[in-house]
């Protein structure tokens, strides 16, 4: 028997392609829009939900016949809050320099909706392995997303690729830049992130027009 | 879901226990990792001061502190006097780097004095003066220390921020941003203070002319870049007199 059913394989797989939390279910718009301005800071934004959805969806896994329906939402959010605010802490106390770089990410790691959404349909109904898979599915699709639209913020933008200036110096005009390129200032702001997103979901909807919505 | 959990006692009952063990680990946690986090805290400070007289581990491109290990040698090795202004009273004060800017700069708002730390170090021979800076960016406080030679000549300088947009106003803390402040004037001709703005289009990507009082903005970080340069107006003014004592 393989290490996991078919089944549990596709909790993976789905949330990648044709059940994505950004481009399908658009949701963690927010975030998305707020951070890949740099490849880097998308990156470890990717990471950290990775980590706080897959736990999360364990905890509430296993918490979900105790939690009294009324108050669910309030239950989720301080779950969710408590995890990454002791996450923080530790990193605080023992890895200084990295609580640091991710110190911006906490507020926006707490309020990403993908969280919330998957605790609320997915691990309130199932047990602890399956929501840890589910966790784990929604975070990378959502990652991929975030680490593309950052990948082409930053080069466009920036004429950079985690900092290393892949395209030339805009300053000294070197590389492409000697040939009049220029920097295209506007990715750097929100509303590209925005663009950059709708193209995506234009790009996969053309390759899989079983998605496309019916009015 | 069960009946049992949707009456109301049950959710009242399970509200209660539940804040009561959320909050007291995390009051357990906060309170048993404070010594740690202060400790973390004074050394990231140290590390500052001495980053911005020009003691780092720099290459080419990124920003690198002295190790944390021996922040606290270098420190004293570098820094050989640490003075609290007060009006006109200066006073030298091993602690001085911990005064927390904040604090003053509400007491100054309630009419009290402002204790002004002022660190004074030396490396190859030559003396640096270091002044703290606190102010607020786009979304929160953002703060630096500049360190500047007798004639308020920038000689160095080092900015953080608590929550600035990644890879927009949270690129104040990169070295192509700070190091644009090395060697800029702060005080005209004359001697009067004019400051350090952070400018769009000023005509000097590259930063060559030091005398304009103005550096490169980066581009979709107005508003960090206007508290950068709110901050550097309003804090290190306040440091003009002390200078002039030493070019009487």
């Amino acid at each position: 028997m393989a290490l996991i059913s078919k089944k549990d394989a596709a909790l993976i797989k789905d949330p990648l392609l044709d059940n994505n939390p950004i481009t399908i279910q658009v949701l963690g718009i927010c975030s998305a829009l707020a951070i890949t301005a740099e490849l880097k800071a998308s990156i470890v934004m990717s990471v950290s939900v990775l980590f706080v959805l897959g736990l999360g969806n364990v905890v509430i896994s296993l918490m979900r016949n105790i939690i009294p329906s009324k108050i669910r939402i309030i239950v989720q959010l301080i779950v969710v809050a408590t995890l990454v605010i002791i996450v923080d802490l530790v990193l605080k106390a023992f890895a200084y320099e990295l609580s640091k770089t991710l110190s911006v990410f906490v507020g926006l790691i707490i309020t990403n909706c993908i969280i919330m959404g998957r605790f609320e349909a997915f691990a309130l109904g199932n047990g602890p392995w399956r929501s840890f898979l589910d966790g784990i599915g929604n975070a990378v699709g959502y990652g991929v997303i975030l680490i593309a639209v950052g990948f082409f913020r930053e080069l466009l933008g920036s004429g950079t690729l985690l900092g290393f200036k892949v395209l030339g110096d805009p300053i000294e005009k070197t590389g492409l830049y000697a040939f009049g390129y220029e920097n295209n200032g506007f990715m750097l702001l929100s509303p590209m992130a925005l663009i950059v997103v709708g193209i995506i979901i234009w790009i996969q909807r053309t390759k899989n027009k079983s998605l496309i919505e019916e009015n | 879901m069960s009946k049992r959990t949707d009456s109301n006692g049950y959710t009242m009952v399970f509200a209660v226990v539940m804040v009561l063990i959320v909050g007291s680990l995390l009051a357990f946690m906060a309170s048993s990792l404070k010594p740690n986090i202060k400790e973390n805290q004074r050394i990231e400070k140290q590390q500052n001061i001495l980053y911005a007289m020009g003691v780092n581990e720099n290459d080419e491109s990124s920003a690198n502190f002295v190790s944390t290990s021996i922040a606290g040698e270098e420190f004293k090795k570098y820094i050989k006097k640490q003075l609290v202004i007060e009006g006109d009273q200066i006073t030298e004060s091993e602690d001085a780097y911990l005064i927390d800017i904040k604090k003053q700069q509400a007491n100054a708002k309630n009419g009290k004095i402002r204790k002004l730390p002022l660190f004074v170090g030396e490396k190859d021979g030559k003396t640096f003066y270091v002044a703290p800076i606190y102010g607020k960016g786009l979304w929160d406080a953002i703060w630096g220390y500049v360190s500047m030679d007798e004639n308020m000549v920038v000689q160095g300088a080092y900015f953080d921020h608590k929550g600035e947009t990644p890879g927009l106003g949270a690129n104040i803390k990169q070295r192509y941003f700070m190091d644009d402040f090395n060697g800029e004037h702060l005080l005209t001709e004359a001697g009067d203070f004019k400051g350090i703005t952070v400018a769009k289009g000023n005509n000097d990507p590259k930063n060559d002319d030091k005398n304009d009082y103005e550096v490169d903005a980066i581009a979709g970080a107005t508003i960090t870049g206007d508290g950068v340069s709110a901050m550097i107006k309003s804090d290190l003014s306040l440091y003009v007199p002390y200078f002039k004592t030493l070019n009487p």
